[in-house]
């Protein structure tokens, strides 16, 4: 076991092992057709993989339970919605606006900017929109920040829903309410040129995969940085960050802006990719299946979350839709002579499989290792060896 | 928390700081009348009189009475275990077609007498609320209980897993539409008018079975053995547990008053709104919760009370500006009273208050 642990703490064998998971990771896709079913789950994964590092920064570093993540989501595929589509036809005398993006979409009326553009945008509009969220919950406690998360992600919600009915600048509503507004334009990135998700959905992995890699890289960043110690602080104890001179508002503030700046890079992504904005989507429920990845991986454990996000994704996407319904679960209850389809009650499966992990795994599928002490020694015993495993 | 509010206020000059105590004292009355004043004044000069904005007023209070229900099931649980239960908006859900079903049981119809139709309900809602409580008991028996002592956010996750299994109950049982119920008591029927104000015979319901049940549920914590016991085991459990009592027998009552509340709740709504649908504790459970907090959660008076005001907001908007924004404006006016009362509009009574 020592020679074992001690491999495990070796960095160089660390590195190697996230170089060579990486990279049959990144090559993946071409032991698959170019428009794969199983690609496209993976592509989706990712982008949660995204979005449940942002919320795990909010929430697993920072302490503070948010429950209207979905905003951020809703920010960052609006952002695509007005900045890479023909929801405003009219602008400019329906000639359109144009920044870096290909002849084609050059010729479309509305405004069609660049992806990293919209990536940009989405992030900024995000990290705004998460600051004025944070204002409000600074003076409360506890579960009432997270009902009044809950409550900005549900009022977004409703103005992105109705937002056809909205006109604030001219007659230029502000979503396509319940329609979705679609086509989006396809990510089209220096260098690589346009991609097309009509006949080759890898390019689109390959960004996702991007993405994870960065925001997974500035997660490790910020959780060894000097702020994300302060996050660790004042999840612990709030009061005794704040005499040990860490500035509360301002943390506080960074770690919803930077958890919604990630929700917002996702958001963007998943817009290009799914090639709509579906305003019905932008429930409190999808902020529940955000959270669901990040407590079930392990609350702040980086690693944990992605294998959360992969988890409770695929689970949602492939294991109740294609393995029990299709496969041979189904094969043998049709058997049994039982007409039973489990699309009837993929909701209520997706809900068991939820209290049975919980139940089996309360402290997550990879707690991270402070926690984990914390639970197994009492606090008190705890901090010394956390010490120890920090150092 | 302290320490936040002194160095959020400290820096601020004298003359702002005025300003500041006034907003901060009479900011949140003026807030809460805003609404009903706006459109006061919109039917004083349309119309002349106020008959409108009374109508709305009283569709608001039966709403917020039926909410009222469903908010104690939640500042009850969350006095006593700290968790936001997710699935109590579905145990409410489960109320409603547990009676709907009775009904159909009891062969109770639009053209049954008087007297059958008083028996048949008060059977409906004394079996309803015994359904609702001990499936709130059971959920707390195979979600929460092994969670005691897993970190905080796990039991949310299997309150949200039980919710989904029970809207799926719902589905299988109910089909996935909105289905219609006979109008047993004809509820919309006005049963007298007052200065053009209708009170129909659902809104009389809503109070009258309301108010007993709220009065007798806080006495039976104020005053009772076991009421008492849950207030200690509120405020600590650890130390409730030397002193004898019994505290997982605690929680589970806890639930199971909840759940004969949400099973009443269920039956109100059933008889008020005439229909019932899977997925409609999701949003009378997100309000009911929010009612909660509003009120200052873990406060039994803060919940009813916020349920009246989001009540009353609700039948405001939803007749007013139309009910795509009631929950914009509700949620609005959440932020907004958690901006002025960190702590909801009474304050709050667990244990992280002391």
């Amino acid at each position: 076991m020592s020679a074992l642990r001690q491999l495990r703490q070796d960095r160089r064998a660390n590195a190697a092992l996230a170089a060579a998971v990486v990279l049959a990771v990144a090559l993946l896709p071409m032991f698959r057709p170019p428009l794969d079913g199983f690609i496209d789950d993976c592509i989706l994964a990712l982008a949660y993989v995204v979005m449940a590092l942002g919320l795990n920064l909010v929430v697993g570093f920072a302490g503070l339970l948010d429950l209207g993540f979905v905003a951020f989501y809703a920010f960052g595929a609006l952002v695509t919605g007005w900045w890479a589509s023909d929801l405003y036809s009219s602008v400019k005398g329906e000639k359109g606006i144009h920044f870096g993006v290909s002849d084609f979409a050059s010729s479309l009326p509305g405004i069609h900017l660049n992806f990293l553009v919209l990536v940009i945008g989405a992030i900024l509009i995000c990290a705004v929109a998460g600051v004025i969220i944070g204002l409000p919950t600074l003076r409360l406690r506890g579960d009432y920040i997270a009902i009044v998360t809950l409550a900005f992600g549900e009022i977004i919600g409703r103005v992105a829903q109705n937002g056809d009915t909205l006109t604030p600048f001219g007659d230029n509503k502000i979503s396509n309410g319940r329609q979705s507004i679609s086509p989006i334009d396809q990510i089209d990135l220096p260098l690589l040129g346009q991609f097309d998700s009509a006949t080759n959905i890898r390019p689109y992995y390959w960004t996702a995969l991007a993405l994870c890699l960065v925001v997974l890289f500035v997660n490790f960043r910020l959780r060894d940085s000097r702020l994300g110690r302060a996050w660790v602080a004042l999840r612990e104890d709030e009061v005794a960050a704040a005499s040990m001179g860490v500035p509360l508002v301002r943390t506080k503030l960074l770690a919803y802006a930077a958890g919604a700046a990630f929700g917002g890079i996702s958001g963007a992504f998943l817009g290009a990719y799914l090639n709509s904005v579906n305003a019905n989507q932008f429930q409190f429920g999808f902020s529940i299946f955000i959270l669901a990845m990040v407590i079930l991986g392990g609350l702040g454990s980086i690693w944990g979350v992605v294998i959360g996000a992969v988890a409770l994704s695929f689970v949602n996407s492939r294991l109740i839709p294609d393995v029990l319904d299709k496969g041979p679960v189904n094969d043998f209850l049709n058997s049994l002579g039982l007409e039973f389809s489990f699309s009837s009650v993929a909701f209520g499966v997706f809900g068991f499989l939820l209290v049975l992990m919980m139940v089996l795994r309360p402290q997550g599928l990879l707690p991270e290792r402070r926690r984990q002490l914390e639970l197994t020694e009492g606090v008190g015993v705890g901090d010394e060896s956390v010490y120890e495993a920090r150092a | 928390m302290e320490a936040a509010s002194v160095t959020a206020d400290a820096p601020r000059p004298p003359r702002t700081e005025a300003v500041w105590e006034l907003v901060s004292k009479y900011g949140l009355i003026v807030l809460l009348v805003t609404l009903p004043v706006v459109y006061a004044v919109v039917d004083l000069a349309q119309d002349g009189n106020l008959t409108r904005l009374g109508n709305n007023l009283v569709e608001g209070f039966s709403n917020g009475a039926i909410l009222a229900l469903i908010a104690l099931g939640y500042t009850l649980v969350y006095g006593i275990i700290e968790l936001i239960n997710f699935a109590h908006g579905e145990v409410f859900m489960m109320g409603a077609l547990v009676s709907a079903g009775l009904w159909g049981t009891f062969g109770l119809t639009e053209t049954t007498g008087t007297f059958g139709l008083v028996l048949g309900l008060l059977a409906t809602l004394i079996l309803a609320m015994i359904a609702s409580g001990t499936l709130n008991t059971m959920i707390e028996r195979v979600a929460y209980r092994p969670l005691r002592n897993a970190p905080k956010l796990a039991p949310l996750i299997t309150a949200v897993g039980m919710s989904f299994i029970l809207q799926n109950v719902g589905v299988l049982w109910i089909g996935a539409s909105q289905k219609s119920v006979p109008d047993l008591i004809r509820s919309q029927k006005e049963l007298f008018n007052v200065f053009g104000l209708s009170v129909s015979r659902g809104d009389l319901l809503a109070v009258v079975v309301t108010i007993p049940l709220v009065l007798l549920l806080t006495t039976f914590i104020a005053r009772s053995r076991l009421g008492k016991a849950m207030r200690a085991t509120a405020q600590d459990p650890e130390a409730s547990r030397l002193m004898g009592i019994n505290v997982d027998t605690t929680i589970s009552l806890t639930f199971l008053l909840g759940g004969l509340l949400a099973g009443a709740a269920g039956l109100i709504s059933t008889l008020y709104q005439t229909s019932i649908w899977y997925f409609q504790g999701f949003s009378a459970g997100l309000y009911a919760f929010t009612a909660a907090v509003m009120g200052g959660i873990g406060n039994l008076r803060g919940a009813v009370l916020g349920a009246l005001i989001i009540g009353v907001i609700q039948g405001i908007v939803d007749n007013r500006v139309g009910n795509i924004w009631t929950p914009a404006f509700v949620f609005g006016y959440l932020i907004l009273i958690m901006v002025f009362r960190p702590g909801g509009l009474i304050g709050e009574e667990t244990r992280e208050a002391g």
